[in-house]
């Protein structure tokens, strides 16, 4: 199922029950975040973590490094497609010139 | 929204539709023959027909909308096994909201619910078992649909009902596995597929690991794909790469979120709580072995399997539906006789016009602009 | 404005029981008192004061506002009763008010008729009427004539109010669903959707703990001032049930044209998108209860735009999108991600989607 959504850890409800409240664009809802704690990412440090919310389940953490890197590539491939362009554009603006 | 927003952006998107075109010229693309990209999920259907991508793609790409819509598949025996238990006085039932227009041999949940029986639509199973401590002296029953993506939630839920000593819970399970689904489009012999798009957050549980055998034994690309249309966008471009490539091979596109080896705590919740059944029951595919679950016999005393009796009655398709056919990309959805006809959003007789991910019910919502309704 | 005087002195009674009774529906002493304690002393006004079975107004007096009657009706079944920016009397006023409002007639009258359930509490009927009289204070109508009646536990839901009202249409003024034509603008006054999620939030169902506030309000001095700017406005709906996706569906299928829209320029509130992306709703199809969808004459667009934007129930206010010629009937959109898609008429009720 697929109707996950990206949410924002602020506050821990019961660190046992690993319930925590998520925030989206101001709406918050509690969710469980069992899924998502172990001993290297404690209930406690949760506050301020980006997670993906399915059916009031924290169920990835967000890795704001991937996102930035997934749309890096999309970045370059414009960057180097306006470059491409330029280059085009240059060259038929030469070949008028020429002529 | 942060991490949405960003993958909604238009001027990528042109980016991306740049280099699709630029690749798809490259590639000798028959037009009688165009590129077959299967998109798995409801999730990802919904996203292109919500943004338009498919009118934004070239006209040698086709996307065929895959059997990824738990909802969709949902035979009307299970359905009607729901609304008996539902129709029970003592029992809540509760269910997710798509699950409430499916139709049964008889009727829907949302029709069992206007004839009197106490169903409630919930966000989470977390809700349903807040309703059970509320209601001690009632039985209340989840109905637990979706693949891996919502196993681990429904065991959760389950694990907490025992640890709290619930006796009033039970969860109805129709879980459903996606790669045995995946090995039945696979081995199809109408297959006319050149690539997948995998399911973003199926694979947010279990990892990439499982879907190898699609690229070593059947040799087909797949991407698996979040679910913003830069996300599906970026994946159809990684997947024609590989095509163009002659490559076959799993690639994660939805990093920020699918962790290669999946979620530990998730799926030790679900080794767990649940067992495979042999076969389960597709509505549109017929049986298909080892696709569902079902709770283990040390978890007895919440299966609402064992707890109440069910009719548990496999009530064929309608004959004229041609679902399969269409989950498998051999017709497109208009080119089905019911489409539009007796099948319809309001009067669903298949399973692809249940849901509002249904391609079916897709296309008759949002479609009809890129598609000129060719008849079949 | 004359009354025809017929003055009876108003022995105001008072209710001395906590809940509403069938004994409150039953047509003698304790009805006459749940009347005079809780709706006539909330509405107060000399039409009413008669209490006749009728109110009755001079024809000419009405025909100075008008040389057409505008005459609408409208139930309110909404649940729960009392929700985050307003409630059901609030609602049953406004909503009556912007039916006359949106045909561009000036609202006079309204009519109310209740049935309560019984049990429901005075203090809660009273708090109603309270804000049936000052949302109809606010709109400058009166509410006139009404019916109560009380039925059994279970035969209602609390409470249902019916409202009926009347209203008076300017010479020359024509408003009509059929009348866009390629080329015109479609404008709204502000933020869609608030209305429905404050509702689905209020419900409690889905847990989501929001600040959204429905956005509840009398439309009438708007749409004044939008016709002042825009004579040759073409329609105006109110995009309540069904969200502004239905009234731009019925909009161009009156009109035989196709719209289209831009997903860029509908304002939505950021947490009504992300209320609407955990449920899997679409904010098209949300209601909405203080808002206009107008279609303008291009040439008027910018005034009519700015003055929106200068009264306070239009601050917001922003042009979505065009009338085409194109598929009569057609609704599209222009994605926020650069694809088109149709907007259709919403089929059955919008489900909240797991998937």
């Amino acid at each position: 199922m697929c109707l996950g959504i990206p949410g924002l850890i602020v506050k821990v409800d019961d660190a046992a029950k690993k319930l925590a409240t998520v925030d989206v664009s101001g709406v918050k809802r509690q969710v469980n975040i069992a899924c998502i704690v172990d001993e290297r990412h404690p209930v406690e440090a949760c506050v301020g973590d980006w997670v993906l919310v399915h059916v009031g389940f924290a169920m990835s953490r967000i890795d704001e490094a991937q996102a930035a890197e997934t749309l890096k590539v999309l970045t370059e491939l414009g960057e180097a497609q306006a470059e491409i362009e330029a280059m085009r554009l240059s060259a038929v603006e030469l070949g008028r010139v020429a002529s | 929204m942060k991490y949405i927003d960003e993958f909604r952006d238009r001027e990528k998107a042109a980016v991306l539709v740049k280099e699709i075109e630029a690749l798809v010229a490259t590639m000798d693309v028959a037009k009688e023959r165009p590129i077959h990209i299967m998109e798995v999920c409801g999730g990802h259907t919904h996203s292109i027909f919500r943004y338009g991508v498919e009118g934004m793609l070239p006209k040698e790409i086709e996307l065929v909308h895959g059997p990824g819509c738990p909802v969709c598949v949902l035979p009307m025996g299970r359905v009607d096994d729901c609304v008996s238990i539902a129709e029970r006085p003592e029992v809540i039932f509760t269910t997710f909201g798509d699950a409430m227009r499916v139709p049964g041999s008889k009727k829907s949940l949302m029709q069992a619910r206007a004839d009197g029986a106490d169903i409630r639509m919930v966000y989470s199973p977390m809700d349903a078992l807040a309703i059970a401590r509320n209601h001690p002296d009632r039985e209340v029953v989840f109905f637990g649909l979706g693949f891996e993506t919502t196993m681990p939630s429904t065991a959760l839920t389950v694990l907490e009902a025992e640890r709290e000593g619930l006796t009033n819970f039970s969860v109805f399970c129709n879980h459903i596995t996606i790669v045995p689904t995946l090995k039945a489009i696979l081995d199809s012999p109408d297959l006319n597929l050149d690539g997948f798009l995998g399911p973003g957050h199926v694979s947010m549980v279990i990892g990439t690991a499982p879907y190898e055998f699609i690229a070593r034994f059947y040799k087909k690309p797949m991407v698996v794909a979040g679910f913003e249309p830069l996300d599906v966008l970026q994946s159809i471009w990684m997947v024609l790469k590989q095509i163009k490539e002659g490559r076959a091979d799993i690639e994660n596109q939805y990093q920020r979120v699918v962790p290669d080896d999946g979620n530990a705590a998730a799926l030790d919740a679900v080794a767990r709580v649940y067992e495979l059944r042999e076969f389960f029951e597709w509505r549109g595919l017929g049986s298909i072995d080892h696709s569902g679950v079902k709770l283990r016999e040390a978890y007895a005393g919440f299966d609402a399997e064992r707890k109440f009796a069910i009719p548990n009655v496999k009530i064929a398709d309608p004959k004229s539906c041609q679902c399969g056919e269409v989950l498998k990309g051999v017709i497109k959805p208009w080119q089905c006789k019911l489409f539009g006809k007796a099948c319809t959003p309001e009067t669903p007789l298949g399973a692809l016009m249940v849901s509002s991910e249904g391609a079916c019910a897709a296309y008759y919502q949002y479609g009809g602009l890129n598609s000129e309704l060719e008849p079949a | 404005m004359n009354l025809i005087p017929f003055i009876r002195p108003r022995r105001l009674g008072k209710v001395n029981v906590p809940t509403v009774t069938l004994a409150h529906g039953g047509g003698g002493k304790a009805m006459k008192d749940l009347i005079d304690d809780v709706f006539v002393e909330a509405f107060d006004n000399a039409a009413l004061a008669p209490l006749e079975d009728q109110a009755r107004f001079d024809l000419a007096a009405i025909a100075a506002h008008g040389d057409r009657l505008a005459f609408t009706t409208d139930a309110f079944v909404v649940d729960p009763l009392i929700f985050p920016g307003g409630d059901i009397g609030k609602l049953a006023v406004c909503g009556t008010v912007n039916d006359l409002a949106v045909g561009g007639a000036r609202p006079l009258y309204l009519s109310c008729a209740v049935i309560i359930e019984e049990g429901v509490t005075i203090e809660l009927l009273r708090q109603i009427a309270r804000s049936m009289a000052s949302a109809a204070r606010e709109a400058g109508v009166q509410i006139v004539t009404g019916d109560t009646k009380v039925v059994p536990k279970g035969a209602c839901d609390k409470l249902f109010i019916t409202t009926t009202g009347i209203g008076a249409i300017p010479e020359g003024r024509v408003l009509g669903a059929h009348l866009a034509r390629p080329g015109d603008v479609v404008l709204v006054n502000g933020l869609l959707g608030d209305h429905g999620a404050a509702i689905l939030g209020a419900r409690g169902d889905m847990a989501l703990d929001t600040a959204i506030e429905s956005d509840c309000a009398s439309l009438h001095g708007l749409i004044e001032t939008l016709l002042a700017a825009s004579p040759g406005a073409r329609a105006l709906r109110d995009p309540t049930r069904g969200g502004i996706a239905t009234v731009l569906n019925e909009i161009a299928e009156a009109s035989q044209a196709a719209i289209e829209i831009d997903e860029t320029r509908t304002p939505i509130r950021e947490d009504v998108k992300g209320f609407c992306e955990i449920l899997g709703l679409d904010p098209l199809y949300l209601a909405n209860e203080g808002k206009i969808v107008a279609v303008v004459p291009a040439e008027e667009a910018d005034a009519a735009l700015a003055a929106m934007q200068a009264h306070p129930l239009g601050r917001g206010a922003a042009a979505i999108g065009k009338v085409n010629v194109g598929e009569a009937g057609r609704v599209t959109m222009r994605t926020v991600f650069g694809g088109r898609r149709i907007v259709d008429m919403l089929v059955g009720e919008q489900l909240p989607r797991i998937c």
